[in-house]
């Protein structure tokens, strides 16, 4: 793709892989703790059915995915197996970080073993906060990064050059002008 | 009993001694077979390394410790209030079932008894999230053996139990709702009818996966005669809970221990099974969650009335001393033995939860099995990594 590289793909042709990328993720699961449950209830259950939304996540390896959802505390002893994780999946690819263990810690903040928050390690596209994020949140999340994926520069991101992260946040909150509430259990 | 075992292990070496004959010829190498730490059947990030001579594991054994967050310190740096909603995530899918015996190890040393309507509602929830627990089990297990429907049924009606559990403490599944003298609230208004009607609809799911599953002819010939262990194996290794009622040792804390909860107010019964083979594990499973409906169904019947909170200070400080509570979780025997010097923290904990000793076997069943069956052999065991690692 030497045309997306230099950013020369026309308009039209752009907003149409875009629409196609968005609607059509496979995702990874990297289950790790409670949160795991919480995302088996969005992927799996007939409740929640993230297929609705195009995305699909049963891909076998890493190396088909376009996004990993990071669910649950990273310890010093798995970070490394995350980093090789995020090193095989193709270009361009995504990072959920689900959980407050993923984003910073979480209730382990102070622990020796735990890594303080996926981001030390590979770059975060969406943050989930919550402990654990109830299913409608990380949902929440996939529907924010499908909106971003849709309005991309592809060129920019076949770069890599890096977007700033989001945040899931309490829609109604922001609205009345207040502070962004975490989406809590 | 002690037949089977020794049969599995005899068969391995009467298979090796007639393959060693080939092997001269063709001299097969051993392979190193890695499972997970990230891998679907492990229930989150255990890692098993496998040692395998063609199809047959020679020699199995896991690594833990990558979920390993370090509660045991963390406790100590913790005020009580503060110590329940981190070990809620011990046991991540029975959370409630893991505060119950730490509140009670601390009310043990302060003297306090909870009321028996706050005594009744706790045995409510601890059943609820052991309901919680192990009908996801159930869904589980058909994925691993590569049926994928059973898991839909069992989030289907998971979800209606979650509800139960959110109404009445505010949590999806870490509750959190456990205080030492009683709980936080008393039950929302329409709990109780609510309850019964789910608990219908959770005595359909056990039928409808006795049929789906249980009946199944390939999950019959998949998990009968696999991964047997027999009943003093099981108590050597110190294996608890359904693992080891399945194989055949009449054995439940809930019956057999005096403490403040209300199962011995109900009229229940403990399955066991004699078989300890894959498929005992699995059955006892269900029929424990029917147990289970039946149980709540019974509490629901005969709520005291009265207050849910004893007098307690509002700055707890437990008194010097040391305490062991342990109950019958979900996973099996989960006990706190709590060190106190009289301050607002715990000085010490010490957490016998009960996946890691339920894994310490991994590596006597996986000897002599093929590659398959290592996960059926995992499923059926049934750990969880936060119980295992903590």
């Amino acid at each position: 793709m030497g045309l997306v590289d230099r950013g020369r793909l026309p308009k039209p042709l752009t907003t149409l892989f875009n629409l196609g990328r968005s609607h059509s993720m496979w995702v990874y699961q990297w289950g790790l703790a409670c949160c795991a449950i919480e995302m088996g209830a969005a992927f799996g259950s007939p409740r929640y059915d993230v297929m609705r939304l195009g995305v699909i996540p049963l891909p076998a390896s890493p190396r088909q995915a376009d996004l990993v959802v990071i669910s649950g505390t990273v310890t010093d002893k798995m970070a490394p197996a995350i980093k090789r994780l995020y090193e095989q999946m193709p270009e361009p690819k995504y990072v959920i970080s689900m959980g407050s263990c993923a984003n910073c810690g979480g209730p382990y903040w102070d622990s020796y073993s735990v890594t303080k928050g996926v981001d030390q390690i590979i770059p975060v596209d969406v943050y989930v906060p919550g402990c654990p994020p109830r299913p409608e949140a990380l949902l929440e999340g996939i529907v924010m990064l499908q909106q971003r994926i849709k309005n991309e520069d592809m060129g920019a991101r076949w770069r890599g050059e890096g977007t700033k992260p989001m945040t899931v946040v309490d829609g109604e909150s922001i609205e009345k002008g207040g502070v962004p509430v975490v989406v809590n259990n | 009993m002690t037949m089977i075992g020794d049969r599995q292990q005899l068969a391995y070496i009467a298979a090796q001694a007639a393959d060693a004959r080939v092997n001269v010829e063709l001299e097969t190498e051993g392979m190193t077979l890695n499972i997970g730490p990230q891998h679907p059947a492990t229930h989150g990030t255990l890692r098993i390394i496998a040692r395998l001579d063609g199809e047959q594991v020679i020699w199995a054994e896991p690594s833990a410790g990558y979920m390993h967050r370090g509660y045991e310190k963390l406790t100590e740096v913790r005020t009580y209030p503060q110590v329940t909603a981190l070990i809620n995530r011990i046991d991540w899918l029975g959370s409630f079932a893991n505060e119950v015996p730490f509140i009670l190890a601390a009310e043990k040393l302060m003297g306090v008894e909870a009321p028996p309507r706050a005594q009744h509602i706790r045995t409510i929830l601890f059943e609820l999230s052991r309901i919680a627990n192990v009908s996801l089990f159930l869904g589980d297990l058909g994925v691993q053996m590569g049926a994928v429907t059973p898991v839909f049924f069992a989030f289907r009606d998971r979800e209606y139990v979650l509800n139960l559990i959110e109404a009445a403490t505010g949590g999806r599944f870490h509750p959190n709702f456990d205080r030492i003298g009683g709980l936080k609230d008393d039950l929302p208004a329409g709990f109780i009818d609510e309850t019964r009607t789910v608990m219908k609809k959770l005595r359909n799911f056990c039928d409808e996966i006795e049929g789906l599953l249980f009946g199944n002819e390939i999950f019959q010939s998949r998990t009968r005669g696999i991964g047997v262990i027999p009943k003093d194996v099981a108590l050597q290794y110190g294996l608890s809970g359904a693992n080891l009622r399945a194989s055949g040792v009449d054995w439940d804390l809930r019956r057999d221990q005096t403490i403040p909860m209300a199962w011995d107010k109900v009229d229940w019964k403990v399955w066991t099974h004699p078989d300890g083979d894959s498929f005992a594990r699995c059955w006892v499973r269900l029929q424990e969650v029917r147990e289970s409906t039946k149980i709540v169904d019974q509490l629901l019947d005969t709520i005291p009335s009265g207050p849910v909170m004893a007098k307690v200070p509002k700055i707890i400080k437990v008194p010097e001393g040391e305490a062991w509570v342990s109950t019958e979780n979900p996973l099996g025997e989960m006990g706190y033995y709590v060190v106190s010097q009289g301050d607002q923290g715990p000085f010490r904990v010490k957490i016998r939860s009960a996946s890691f000793n339920n894994i310490s076997i991994v590596p006597w069943a996986l000897k002599g099995v093929y590659v398959p069956d290592i996960i059926t052999i995992l499923a059926s065991l049934y750990f969880i990594l936060g119980d295992i690692d903590r």
